[in-house]
């Protein structure tokens, strides 16, 4: 990876990255909640499990990651999927099952499961 | 579906949102920009204005300006300054630190170089709880990629300055969250507070000044200087600025983390933001600041939610644990529950609160068992004002806090236990009797067959009766009648 070694090379990161981020929208984004909290209720079999269904449903623009603390500790395991031209959605209480069935309906055909976490906050966004 | 947004996330903003584990996620929603601006287009006093004019308060608890902090750390000459992250986050209950290192630890390192360049330090120290294993992992990573990325190390983006950061780790005890006990901790010594003044600003550690902030403190100070002193001061009240991150938990529906505008109404976070208390039970208080504050009950629901006023109350802001409690918490056990846990946490260096935790300690115990009088009631008062006025350091100062918050809004639960010896939640096992309602009890045996010291007698198809003297008072009976006819009284 490169040094950044000057403002105008973080100007030009960003730049980049707003690129990368504009080219991965027509993926489906799955991100997890793993905190340590999210870890011990469950957050690493969900995604391992929806990873599996993703393969097995032959859907092949999923891209996975990780993030920290959703602030849903009601509602752990927590994911965020984001279809194509959507708004993110966030999916809570997921086990193996209903983690493969969020797969097999929203992921898929668009179809909301249980256990939508409606948004309570304003995020500021630099 | 809509629903209000009550809350604001400053702190919090990218916890959930980005890879914690991967710098160009946090470069990419303008990461170190802040501090790009400020080493190659700023000055030091540039930086310490702006956080002065944004009016944020430290958010570990003490509620101390952080520009004027800084303030002190830069006017002072010195050939070694340190910058010191805190989180040694103790309180139970809370978790608000741990999200943050959890979800978005570049913006705390990003953060400490600002500080660095703005008081002349070139060396910061995160004094990390070992307990947080997950937390330190992604900080180590974060630190290890700033630093192969030109934005830790020497001559940052071409600036002249320098700054690394390094952790050390605390072995798991409360009072080493206090400033002077951390400093002392990380020097290798005993982790017992000394008194100030000095104050770290001026000789912290190894003598040198120190700056010692929260980790919600720099978590906000990028968003400051990205976004502006102004925008910062026009959220919150006149003398809180910004947002406060809590951590709600105890009987709260929607259990979790929230950051919500300073000023907020002590009814928002219950209620709307909280959702309640479960299982439509009634609420009854919120312990705020943790071991160190007070309890708040439904009078307070109009209070808005801020340093000065939570004093007022006589409770605190503390660094943000909320632990709610309903119509079945007995308030003399909680106040017994969070003495314990400073009874187990104090140093032992001074008096006041080595012993003076243990004897409170004693008293609501012999108040919980029923064998407390009003003398004691007394007694319990000018002890917890005693320790207050006369122990060494924050922990001993306002551990007396949660039993005097609770004898002021409790009055009457204290007096039900000395005076009736009664215990009106029904939590206090030695103050209730668990008995069987004859009219109502058919005689179907479930409780005699479920009752682990068999204290339970009756005929099939007849009332059965409990056995007072034998009875543990487990409440197991309770929970297995189908027809309502055991009670707590």
């Amino acid at each position: 990876m490169a040094k950044i070694a000057s403002a105008a090379d973080l100007k030009k990161f960003q730049e980049d990255y707003k690129a990368k981020v504009a080219a991965r929208k027509d993926k489906i984004l799955v991100n997890v909640s793993l905190a340590t909290c999210s870890i011990a209720s469950g957050g690493k079999a969900v995604m391992e499990a929806m990873k599996d269904e993703a393969t097995k449903q032959g859907l092949s623009n999923v891209e996975f990651m990780q993030s920290g603390c959703m602030t849903y500790c009601h509602s752990e395991p927590t994911v965020v999927v984001t279809l194509p031209g959507k708004e993110p959605v966030c999916f809570g209480k997921l086990d193996d099952k209903s983690a493969r069935e969020l797969v097999q309906k929203y992921l898929k055909t668009g179809e909301l499961v249980e256990n939508v976490i409606p948004v309570n906050y304003v995020r500021v966004e630099l | 579906m809509e629903v209000a947004k009550k809350q604001l996330r400053i702190a919090t903003r990218n916890c959930g949102f980005i890879d914690p584990e991967n710098i160009e996620d946090y470069l990419g929603v303008r990461g170190y920009e802040a501090l790009a601006n400020a080493i190659t287009a700023g000055t030091p006093a540039g930086v310490i204005d702006e956080i002065k004019k944004c009016g944020i308060r430290g958010r570990g608890g003490g509620g101390f300006p952080t520009g004027t902090k800084w303030g002190f750390a830069a006017a002072n000459q010195a050939d070694q300054k340190y910058v010191v992250c805190n989180a040694d986050e103790g309180d139970p209950g809370a978790f608000m630190d741990r999200a943050v290192l959890e979800g978005d630890p570049h913006s705390v390192v990003e953060a400490m170089a600002i500080c660095g360049y703005a008081i002349g330090a070139s060396i910061g120290v995160v004094y990390i709880r070992a307990e947080y294993p997950l937390a330190i992992k992604r900080l180590v990573k974060a630190i290890d990629d700033a630093r192969a990325y030109g934005l830790l190390g020497k001559n940052i983006l071409g600036s002249g300055f320098d700054f690394d950061i390094e952790l050390k780790y605390g072995a798991g005890a409360f009072v080493c969250g206090e400033e002077t006990a951390l400093i002392r901790s990380m020097e290798g010594s005993r982790g017992e507070p000394y008194t100030k003044p000095p104050f770290p600003a001026n000789s912290g550690y190894w003598s040198k000044p120190t700056i010692v902030n929260n980790v919600e403190t720099f978590a906000n100070i990028p968003a400051i200087l990205v976004k502006g002193a102004d925008w910062f001061a026009s959220i919150g009240t006149e003398k809180s600025k910004g947002t406060k991150v809590f951590a709600l938990a105890g009987k709260i529906n929607n259990t979790g983390l929230i950051e919500v505008p300073m000023g907020i109404t002590l009814k928002e976070v219950i209620f709307e933001v909280g959702g309640g208390c479960p299982g439509g039970k009634e609420f009854k208080a919120v312990q705020t600041g943790g071991p160190s504050g007070g309890a708040l009950t439904y009078k307070d629901a109009d209070v808005q939610i801020d340093y000065d006023n939570l004093l007022a109350k006589n409770s605190m802001m503390g660094s943000g644990g909320m632990i709610v409690m309903d119509e079945d918490n007995c308030m003399v056990d909680i106040a017994k529950f969070f003495l314990d846990f400073t009874m187990d946490e104090t140093c032992g260096k001074c008096t006041p609160c080595r012993i003076g935790s243990k004897r409170l300690y004693e008293i609501l115990s012999k108040i919980t068992h029923g064998q407390g009088t009003e003398a004691d009631f007394e007694k319990l008062k000018s002890l917890a004002v005693n320790i207050k006025d006369t122990a060494l350091c924050g922990l001993g100062q306002t551990m007396p806090n949660p039993v005097l918050s609770t004898m002021n809004t409790f009055a009457d639960e204290y007096l039900a236990h000395v005076r009736d010896k009664k215990c009106p939640a029904g939590v206090c096992s030695d103050l209730l009797e668990i008995v069987i309602i004859p009219e109502k009890c058919v005689g179907c045996t479930l409780c005699a067959r479920v009752c682990p010291v068999n204290c339970i007698a009756g005929k099939v198809k007849e009332a059965h009766v409990i056995d007072q003297a034998a009875c543990i008072k487990c409440g197991a009976c309770i929970d297995k009648c189908k027809f309502e006819a055991i009670v707590k009284k």
